[in-house]
């Protein structure tokens, strides 16, 4: 096994403040940066603050920002950097610092709160819903979300505008609305909640100019511009000025 | 007296894994004004991590699938150690919990005519895991978490607050659970962020904390699973059932060394991977042990036309239950039969398209590539046993999900004991989460519901759990680095209680717990409280030593090898043991002196199962399982 010391400077500090601290620290094959955070935390920095679960790019609760780019920490292999390089870990951007490599990421969680549920439908006992597999495709790529806020925290639309953090609901929610809006059985149209709608009126869909830098770093690839997004804003586009598709999208709709 | 922030609920649930939020949602369905409380962010709970899926007898794929045959797979699995009443519920509850997930907008993967697809998994007869993907457990945590916003968005309509009914405690961690007299009054918190201190005063506690995993070195489990949940009972006062029963899977990553230990799941091989040593040789047809020979193949051409034609062959050895295979392959590497960097190989790549391989196996695909730069659709992995799964826990009523002696006090989830016996069925325990969380939500809102006078909480007990969790700040000179003594800890529960148990070790590991318990009082950290992991893991060692100790001294003490407990020095499973539980109570008063041993085991005898259900097997099958007297009950 081959060892060597790294360079990396990690920001450290809190809502008060902080600065860019530099480690030397071991190294060894096969690691990730977040190995490397581990180790600082049992020999140099026991109280350096960072999240993380799984270890295994499943939880999403590892993310930072390295040289400066949006990634989980437990899946960037250091074998991607070259041994001279300094490597810099710095938090999220787009949120508040709690604390070192911690930020405040409530406002996902109430972003996630304004997206209406899944309106289960009417006459369909638990244990009779069939969908084809085909149809639920689209969804389910949208579900793989491990809700690592990466996406929120590239998209410019809110990363250095604070002011439109009110407005608009970042990647991650508008594609649950395009979620829900194309599972099969949400029954929202019956109860009179236009999805797509929402998205532009409630949820600032309008102020996405699709550069797709959210599809970018979405770590588990998710075309969240092409097949969330997109879809979407083509279908507000038609519903808000074009009555006609959108009474013809409502008939062809409903197929079975 | 500590200044602490307090707050009124009825129901408090400690844990947000599918346990947790199945049991907040009834309770909060129920009526009961429910906090859920959590060490991580809202939807990252171990839960997610779960790969292969749900076991339920839906009868999808197979329609020759029912709760019986379900309750005997089970039953089998854990080697009849089963608190049998929860394998019933269990295997009877479980197609209706997967049911209602659809309804609350999850979406698995389905079968040609549009129901819920099923897979095939180890020790399951039939098809029977419900899944997405390998990513099952997101689904299943995700799912329930929009099942809570939901409630949450009906909250808001009716009072203008989300939370008023159901809040979400995140970042916190739960010390101790408060009791007036022998009852349970509420639990002592802290923020995780700030280090405060708050107390959530409630008569009904649900525990869905977790398992234990982190007391081992290789290990498929997160930080989160420091036996919390375990302590706290023990603490409390509410005894553990069956503690050494630990499952080591038999397909953890092997290399490299930093990812030694992450799961590689199950599905890899109900979906046709095989295992095969240095030789190239499918050894697992070597392995199969007695009580399950009828049942696996005997040839290699045999076992391949069983995933086409399951009605006409018997299963392939891979698919054993996890004790068997993290077994056979102990025994492969020891033999010097293993591969490069001390495992075997585990390969899809000669077995599949490579296209069918990413679509079923997307994760797995994805975290070779990128964590052990292998490509599964190319090139066989390297995989090893890890710790996984803990069976024992606390000990629980099959009905009600109640702890023993402590009322008001629940337990559901990984850290409930019983259900699994001494093994687990993979896929077993996400339906465990679901049926039992349920449980658990349900009898907790009642018992609240019931309290007409709310449970006192004590300052004096608010006064102690202050004092205890700000010790690690008072250490005096030559404090000892709790990095340090984890890591000692994860060795000595690595090598002395491990997969392959012997007396001795085990009595030294009691040596090596006693004087990390001495250690550990001095344990001391930097800094100050706001976001230290260093003082979280300086409190999570108390919870550590504690599990530790009723692990190995359970281990020790029974002395035969059965499902996830095998003992080189007593390599039978013993009929005479079927019928008996290890039970751990806490010594009581604790002792000051961190040397004094803190669990007394107690033998206790299992409730007979219920005829009926004895009724659902072959007599010649009892005949291998059941105590002699048993058999004449
Ligand atoms: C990699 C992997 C794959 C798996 N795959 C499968 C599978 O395919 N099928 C299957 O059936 N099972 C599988 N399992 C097992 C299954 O995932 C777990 O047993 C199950 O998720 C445990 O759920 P739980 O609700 O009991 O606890 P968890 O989901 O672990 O949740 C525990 C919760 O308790 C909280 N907590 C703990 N201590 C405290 C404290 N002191 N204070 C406050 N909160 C606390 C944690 O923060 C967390 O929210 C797998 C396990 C792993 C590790
Ligand atoms: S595509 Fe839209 S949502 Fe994505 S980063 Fe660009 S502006 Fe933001
Ligand atoms: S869409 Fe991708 S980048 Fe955005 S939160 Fe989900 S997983 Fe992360
Ligand atoms: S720790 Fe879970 S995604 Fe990195």
């Amino acid at each position: 096994m081959t060892t060597y010391d790294a360079r990396f400077r990690i920001w450290r500090g809190d809502a008060d403040g902080g600065e860019l601290r530099d480690f030397t620290v071991e190294v060894h094959d096969g690691e990730v940066v977040l190995d490397i955070v581990h180790r600082l935390q049992a020999t140099q920095a026991a109280d350096l603050a960072v999240r993380w679960n799984c270890k295994a790019g499943k939880c999403g609760s590892c993310s930072a920002e390295i040289n400066g780019r949006p990634r989980l920490m437990c899946m960037t292999r250091m074998s991607t950097f070259s041994r001279e390089e300094t490597i810099t870990v710095t938090p999220l951007r787009a949120f508040p610092v709690v604390r070192d490599l911690v930020t405040d990421v409530s406002f996902n969680y109430a972003k996630a709160r304004e997206v209406p549920a899944f309106v289960p439908p009417q006459g369909l006992a638990p244990g009779e819903y069939r969908m084809q597999q085909v149809d639920v495709d689209r969804s389910q790529e949208f579900r793989k979300c491990i809700e690592c806020f990466l996406c929120q925290d590239t998209c410019h639309v809110v990363r250095d505008h604070e002011e439109n953090k009110a407005a608009f609901a970042g990647p991650r929610f508008l594609m649950r609305v395009a979620e829900l809006d194309m599972h099969p059985l949400d029954a929202a149209e019956a109860e009179g909640l236009d999805r797509k709608r929402t998205a532009q009126e409630d949820h600032g869909l309008g102020y996405c100019n699709i550069t797709k830098c959210c599809t970018e770093v979405c770590p588990e690839g998710i075309k969240i511009t092409d097949n969330a997004l997109i879809p979407l804003k083509e279908r507000a586009v038609d519903r808000k000025y074009d009555p006609l598709v959108w009474l013809g999208s409502k008939i062809s709709r409903r197929r079975d | 007296m500590a200044q602490v922030d307090r707050q009124h609920w009825d129901v408090v649930v400690v844990g947000a894994g599918g346990a947790g939020l199945r049991a907040a949602i009834e309770a909060r369905e129920r009526g009961a004004r429910t906090a859920v409380i959590c060490k991580s962010l809202f939807g990252k709970a171990h839960t997610v991590m779960a790969e292969g899926g749900i076991a339920a007898s839906m009868g999808n794929v197979n329609e020759g699938d029912n709760w019986q045959v379900h309750f005997r797979d089970t039953m089998r699995g854990g080697k009849f150690l089963n608190q049998w009443r929860m394998a019933e519920l269990h295997a009877k509850e479980a197609p209706d919990r997967v049911w209602e997930l659809e309804t609350w907008g999850a979406l698995f993967d389905r079968t040609p005519d549009g129901r819920i697809s099923q897979r095939n998994f180890g020790g399951h007869e039939y098809p029977r895991l419900a899944h997405v993907g390998d990513r099952t457990g997101l689904e299943l945590i995700r799912t329930l978490q929009q099942k809570i916003v939901q409630l949450q968005q009906q909250d808001f309509k009716e009072f203008g607050d989300y939370e008023a009914r159901l809040k979400v405690f995140q970042e916190c961690t739960v010390t101790r659970v408060l009791k007036d007299g022998e009852k349970v009054s509420g639990t002592f918190c802290y923020e995780r962020e700030s280090g405060r201190f708050f107390v959530l005063e409630a008569p009904a506690v649900v525990l869905a904390t977790g398992g234990i995993g982190k007391s081992f070195k290789t290990t498929s489990n997160s930080w989160e699973y420091t036996g919390d949940g375990h302590a706290l009972a023990l603490l409390a006062g509410a005894p553990l059932l069956n503690m050494e029963f630990v499952q080591f899977h038999p397909t953890g990553m092997v290399w490299p060394p930093s990812v030694k230990g992450i799961l590689v799941t199950e599905s890899v091989r109900g979906d046709g991977g095989v295992l095969r040593n240095s030789d190239g040789k499918r050894f697992m047809f070597d392995y199969v042990p007695d009580v399950f020979k009828e049942k696996y193949a005997e040839t290699e051409a045999e076992a391949d036309r069983w995933y086409d034609d399951p009605d006409h062959n018997r299963r392939p050895p891979e698919l054993l239950p996890r004790d068997e295979v993290a077994r056979a392959i102990n025994a492969e590497v020891k033999a010097g039969r293993g591969s490069p960097h001390g495992g075997v190989f585990l390969d899809v790549s000669t077995r599949m398209p490579a296209e069918k391989i990413k679509r079923r196996l997307p994760s797995m695909y994805h975290q070779f590539k990128e964590l052990a730069d292998v490509d599964i659709t190319a090139e066989p992995m390297e995989v090893g046993p890890t710790c996984h799964y803990v069976m024992g826990g606390v000990a629980v009523d099959s009905d009600t999900a109640a702890t023993v002696g402590v009322p008001g006090l629940y337990a559901a989830g990984e850290v409930a004991g019983g259900m699994h016996g001494s093994n687990r069925l993979g896929g077993n325990s996400l339906s465990d989460l679901l049926v039992f969380g349920r449980r658990a939500g349900l009898h907790a809102a009642e018992h609240a519901a019931r309290a007409t006078v709310r449970p006192a909480v004590d300052d004096g007990q608010i006064d102690a759990a202050a004092a205890e969790a700000l010790a690690p700040f008072h250490a005096e000179d030559g404090a000892e680095n709790p990095y340090t003594l984890h890591q000692e800890l994860q060795q000595t529960m690595n090598d002395l209680v491990g997969i392959i148990r012997r007396e001795g070790e085990m009595q030294q590991a009691l040596g090596k717990l006693r004087a990390l318990r001495v250690r550990a009082a001095r344990a001391g950290v930097e800094g100050h409280r706001q976001f230290n992991p260093g003082w979280h893991l300086a409190l999570d060692l108390r919870n550590m030593l504690l599990v530790s100790e009723c692990v190995a001294k359970a281990a020790l003490e029974r002395t035969e090898s059965r499902g996830g407990h095998t003992r080189e020095d007593c390599p039978a499973m013993e009929r005479d043991w079927r019928p008996v539980n290890l039970v751990c109570h806490p010594v009581d008063p604790a002792p000051a002196d961190p040397a004094a041993d803190r669990i007394r085991l107690v033998r206790q005898r299992t409730e007979p199962i219920r005829p009926d259900l004895l009724a659902l097997f072959e007599k010649e099958e009892l005949v291998k399982y059941l105590a002699e007297e048993e058999l004449y009950e």
